[in-house]
């Protein structure tokens, strides 16, 4: 299979590019082969496609909100060719039968590559480790406990040395939960001034400093999963200088977002952590940009609407991201000249492939052909009546951003096309 | 459009004395007996009460039949908010009958938002959570200009949980507006994290809130709190943060005591003061009844 991709932006210029079978074949200013299907990509500019470390597909258990079809085609539509989805499905990610379930499902309905994350512990209930190695064998590319925070110190060390024996990352959701307490949003002036309980950004530094301590004494590797305050950014810039193996990640909502998005009580803005202030969306932004921060990933949490059209103290936490996450970050960093486009690209895809040991996309001849075709100039409304997730919950509905994802090839294969 | 009223925060001043000029014709018509008003003949209006409530129920139920209006109660325990029908069905079966406006009270914040979004009835907030209770608010106010005969100018502490309570911040945003001076007190761990955007100021001491003040006005303190461990005692919270005859004689001349009750006696407000002529917390539930007609004549109408 041959695909030729004429007229596309690559560095700036105007290139062509040929695909053959899962590969990048040719890279040239002008090519003139003859092949089995021909894009004209005038205007859009060629990306490596973006890989997601930080997905809830919800299958099994959870198919109202989403599942590995729904989930997939959100990812495709969103730039994704590769998403690892998280263990807190019903059953929970700790058995390897699971595991082939979620890989099979994923090949039937053939669109992203789907990655499965395994649980830290059984039932993600921070009691027994969940068997690892099996796990592993069985094709999971990590290990976290997402959504429900391994509580003890102990646990979290054993988890780490364990993890090393099979070179599997270890991703920590950092939440201490005796300090969240009842609350539901960020602990500051528009949690008092809404009247819902607060969680004071000590519930997530207290926990990313325990890792980060935990990670020296062992001397390996962590990951701290969607970053939200100011604290933890300057938590992990100091042990990244002190030579700590840590490695972290935020989501668009983090960048975008603040929490003046909680005072009309839609619930589609309560999220966990929780949006923060602009003081700390300005050290999410800086820790991007000095490399303080990694990764970004979407933390695509698909809810229903009749768990996010309710009491915001009842409603569910999370936020539909795949969909919005590269015009979102692309409006916020890039447009306004904060960040290079080539930066961006490169915490949306090459960054976290890299954390998760996963092949990911990559713009020369011999590169595997996970591509992404975006329109930088094309401004839009998001609409969330349009995704293709079953989840509609995002606070950004009806916001004006700049770049769509046009067209996406998995491996080769056009997966997507607007 | 209908008219929502959903809190203080976006009533101006100038709304806000049109309700306690209102409130004043009110109360000369419910003191003289004339409990038969044809204002709102015709008018239906709802109370949903998703949280327990006997005086504020009772004095809205008295505000709508004293001005005509036909009222019907639904009562929703706590328990069945989870098990059934959901918030916004429940508001929108409500609607459907063709109700005027829906009186609602509900233990979590921005219950009555989001309600407002799905009826085309006024919603009327009786007390959301910790977000506000602007009816208390504005009896409160009426209680005060009242007494005193003008808000501005005037100095108001409120001592207690403030933190939890939305008869505070639905005041301090009331009164700031009409141009009085707020104090606040309580223990730390009673204290929002954050003042900001709210027009008062947090005492150094427990003198500091009496001294100066001319009203003085106590909150109910929840004993769930204290079992919580938000504070070790009652009694411990008498000595250091009540309201007592002592501390009162601190603040100004004629100062009064207030409390939107129910009242813990002898907690947030020691016996004697209780029951002295300066406390003026019976007088408030009149003028709860007289400013909620006037509210409801502005809604519906």
């Amino acid at each position: 299979m041959k695909t030729l991709i004429k007229n596309g932006i690559f560095n700036g210029n105007k290139i062509d590019l040929l695909i053959v079978d899962n590969k990048i074949a040719k890279l040239q200013e002008s090519i003139d082969e003859q092949v089995d299907k021909t894009i004209d990509a005038k205007g859009l500019t060629i990306l490596p496609a973006f890989v997601d470390m930080h997905t809830h597909l919800r299958e099994p258990g959870f198919e109202y909100k989403e599942d590995i079809e729904t989930g997939s085609k959100a990812a495709v539509a969103g730039g994704y060719a590769s998403v690892c989805c998280m263990p807190n499905t019903k059953p929970v990610i700790d058995n390897k039968y699971i595991v082939s379930y979620i890989i099979h499902r994923a090949k039937e309905v053939n669109l992203a590559k789907v990655y499965p994350i395994g649980a830290i512990t059984v039932g993600l209930k921070g009691e027994m480790m969940s068997e690892m190695g099996k796990l592993k064998q069985a094709g999971i590319v990590a290990v976290s406990d997402d959504g429900c925070p391994v509580s003890t110190a102990q646990m979290m060390r054993l988890a780490l040395e364990y993890a090393k024996d099979f070179d599997l990352p270890v991703l920590s959701h950092c939440e201490d939960k005796s300090l969240v307490d009842n609350g539901v949003v960020n602990e500051g002036a528009n949690s008092s001034k809404a009247g819902l309980n607060g969680i004071p950004s000590a519930a997530e530094e207290v926990m990313v400093s325990r890792e980060i301590i935990l990670a020296g004494m062992l001397n390996t590797k962590v990951h701290i999963c969607h970053v939200s305050t100011k604290g933890s950014v300057s938590l992990i810039r100091d042990a990244k200088k002190r030579g700590i193996k840590v490695t972290c990640e935020t989501c668009p909502h983090y960048i975008c977002g603040t929490d003046d998005l909680i005072l009309s009580f839609n619930a589609n803005s309560k999220v966990n952590p929780p949006l923060r202030e602009e003081q700390d969306r300005q050290a999410i932004i800086e820790g991007l940009l000095d490399g303080t921060i990694d990764v970004i990933a979407t933390d695509h949490a698909p809810h229903s609407k009749q768990e996010k059209e309710i009491e915001y103290q009842l409603a569910a936490n999370g936020i539909s991201g795949l969909e919005s996450a590269f015009a979102l970050c692309y409006t916020e960093l890039v447009s306004k000249g904060r960040m290079s486009l080539e930066k961006l690209s490169y915490l949306m895809s090459e960054a976290p492939a890299k954390i998760m040991n996963i092949p990911c996309g990559e713009i020369k001849e011999g590169g595997l052909a996970d591509i992404t075709l975006v329109d930088l100039n094309e401004k839009y409304k998001i609409d969330s009546k349009k995704f293709f997730s079953k989840g509609k919950n995002t606070p950004f509905d009806g916001w004006e951003v700049q770049g769509r994802v046009k067209y996406t090839f998995v491996e080769g294969e056009l997966k997507y096309e607007a | 459009m209908k008219k929502d009223f959903l809190g203080l925060e976006n009533v101006s001043k100038e709304e806000i004395q049109e309700l306690l000029d209102r409130a004043k014709f009110m109360k000369a018509q419910i003191k003289q007996g004339n409990k038969a008003l044809d204002i709102l003949k015709g008018k239906s209006i709802v109370t949903l009460f998703y949280e327990n409530s006997t005086r504020t129920r009772c004095s809205f139920e008295d505000a709508c039949m004293y001005l005509g209006a036909s009222v019907c109660n639904v009562e929703v325990g706590t328990s069945s908010v989870q098990k059934g029908e959901c918030l916004v069905d429940t508001a929108v079966t409500l609607d459907k009958m063709m109700t005027d406006a829906i009186i609602i009270r509900h233990s979590m914040a921005g219950a009555p938002a989001i309600i407002a979004q799905h009826t085309n009835a006024s919603v009327i907030n009786a007390g959301d959570g910790m977000h506000e209770h602007p009816t208390q608010a504005l009896l409160d106010m009426f209680s005060m200009e009242e007494r005193f005969g003008t808000l501005k100018g005037l100095t108001v502490s409120i001592i207690g949980d403030i933190k939890h309570s939305r008869v505070a911040k639905s005041n301090i945003i009331g009164l700031s507006k009409m141009g009085a001076k707020v104090k606040v007190y309580g223990p730390n761990t009673l204290m929002p994290w954050s003042f900001d955007g709210f027009d008062c100021t947090v005492c150094k001491s427990i003198d500091d809130a009496f001294i100066g003040s001319d009203v003085v006005m106590g909150l109910r303190i929840q004993l769930e709190r204290q079992m919580r461990g938000l504070f070790p005692s009652n009694s411990e919270y008498t000595r250091f943060y009540g309201i007592t005859s002592d501390r009162m004689a601190k603040a100004n001349n004629g100062a009064v005591v207030m409390h939107p009750g129910p009242v813990n006696r002898g907690v947030e407000i020691s016996y004697d003061v209780l029951d002295s002529d300066i406390c003026i917390k019976d007088e408030q539930v009149t003028n709860g009844v007289a400013t909620r007609m006037a509210l409801l004549e502005s809604v519906c109408i």
